[in-house]
């Protein structure tokens, strides 16, 4: 059993419906913990969300998700970049937000 | 009883409304996927349990659903649309190259045989299948690729595959249609194809008779015979007895030929449905009457239907999947608007009443006839 910490995953309302959660999902990552590892195990653990959040072969970020964490917008960072240490610890969650959009 | 399940779907969900063979008591489930745009909900012939749905939205694409149960519970199933190969380039709105990129599925339509099989039409235009009940798609590219798909170009709604028919006599020839490249044929179950416009005439394109360019709207046939089809083109309702290979216009005595929808009533192959739109620019009924018109021979006579229908402030629009039939002996006709009503006619479109109102803008609409 490893020991790595759980990261804290926060859906948008219409993502948790489709893959039916309730509250935060947890995941345990033993690799570095990047945008791109951590949406691998998401979407490992729920195959629903491919293509919903980023593409399902350049893996880019679809343009209205935004990427949150810590107060901070990592929405442009790149995917193999470091998350903040709250959230590889699990004192913050990693936040995947729909934009803002009208209608 | 035998009864009617009509599938409709919205720009914030979908919505199953069912009724027994009278016809005059519906219940309304929904939404479903509320939020999100469902761009069509279809049953499988071979299964009428089996549904499949195209749900989409600006934040997270493309999902596809799929139903065993008539709708009562619903699977996310493969989402994941590739165009084979190189996807290469058509038209943009101002004439350059653009590369091919998938948008979104417009119209699902099941195998007539099997309920595993279920064929996309997507934006931008392309023609897909899947054998597994959805799990996993595959580009038909030959219709991408026959050679006039670098000159397509996008209609004001996007570059949409939005019409699939599968001849029920001739099972390896099917239709498809696309907004604004015209109408093709296969008759090798989707391997080749071949662009079937002669006769439209548009003045919205260069060439006002070209091969391709053309925007039809929506192709419909009756099932016991499938070599006369009928087409409502942006402009001109249109009628070919030979399978596609030439058209002539049917427009008769309608008080405008735009619109959307065109149905065959489900007994009758020469009795057809459409709903006239002002125009391209005013995409509400003339007069702010709502009107659904009627042909009992095959077009150029039409008549108005306007029982029950408003007659009078009416301003929405019918979009082109949003018409369908049932097959019960009183030939049911359904419509949805996009002002967020369903009309239902249980006697050929004598009259009308809705079965739903308030409902957010109707994309689509399909019946099944339940046993």
């Amino acid at each position: 059993m490893s020991d790595a910490p759980a990261i804290r995953v926060v859906l948008p309302a219409h993502l948790r419906r489709l893959a039916r959660i309730n509250g935060e999902v947890r995941l345990t990552i033993t690799s570095p913990v990047t945008q791109r590892s951590v949406l691998d195990a998401l979407e490992a653990s729920y195959p629903m969300l491919r293509g919903t959040i980023r593409d399902h072969d350049t893996k880019r970020r679809r343009a209205f998700i935004r990427f949150f964490a810590c107060e901070e917008d990592l929405s442009h960072d790149e995917p193999d970049a470091s998350l903040p240490d709250a959230v590889a610890s699990g004192a913050e969650p990693f936040l995947i937000v729909g934009a803002m959009a009208g209608g | 009883m035998s009864g009617v399940r009509v599938l409709v779907g919205t720009h914030k969900g979908a919505f199953v409304i069912t009724a027994d063979g009278k016809r005059d008591n519906w219940e309304i489930s929904g939404p479903h996927f509320g939020g999100w745009d469902i761009y069509h909900v279809k049953g499988s012939p071979a299964d009428p349990r089996r549904l499949y749905a195209s749900q989409c939205s600006s934040w997270s694409g493309q999902v596809i659903q799929r139903s065993d149960d008539g709708g009562l519970s619903w699977e996310p199933v493969g989402n994941k649309f590739s165009y084979e190969g190189r996807p290469g380039t058509h038209q943009w709105y101002d004439g350059t190259p653009h590369p091919w990129e998938f948008e979104r599925v417009w119209h699902l339509e099941p195998s007539l045989d099997d309920p595993d099989t279920v064929y996309a039409g997507v934006e931008d235009a392309g023609l897909f299948v899947s054998s597994d009940g959805g799990e996993n798609w595959q580009e038909l590219p030959g219709l991408r690729g026959h050679g006039t798909g670098s000159s397509w170009q996008p209609g004001a709604g996007g570059m949409c595959l939005h019409t699939i028919i599968v001849d029920p006599l001739q099972r390896s020839r099917m239709f498809t249609a696309i907004s604004a490249a015209g109408a093709f044929r296969s008759d090798d179950s989707g391997q080749t194809w071949k662009p079937i416009n002669r006769g439209l005439h548009s003045e919205g394109i260069p060439d006002e008779d070209a091969e391709v360019g053309h925007c039809v709207h929506r192709i419909a046939l009756h099932p016991s015979r499938p070599d006369v089809l009928y087409m409502q083109k942006h402009w001109d309702v249109m009628r070919s007895d030979d399978a596609g290979e030439n058209w002539r216009e049917i427009s008769g005595n309608l008080p405008t030929d735009f619109g959307f929808p065109i149905d065959v009533h489900a007994h009758e192959p020469e009795t057809i449905y459409v709903v006239p739109i002002t125009s391209d620019s005013l995409h509400f009924p003339p007069d702010g009457r709502l009107r659904v018109y009627r042909s009992r021979t095959g077009g150029d006579e039409w008549e108005p239907l306007t029982a029950g229908l408003p007659q009078q402030h009416c301003y929405v629009n019918v979009l082109r999947d949003a018409m369908a039939v049932d097959s019960l002996d009183e030939c049911g006709i359904y419509f949805g608007t996009t002002g967020g009503q369903v009309y239902a006619s249980a006697d050929s479109g004598d009259t009308w009443a809705p079965i739903a109102e308030h409902l957010p803008a109707v994309l689509s609409v399909e019946v099944q006839t339940l046993p």
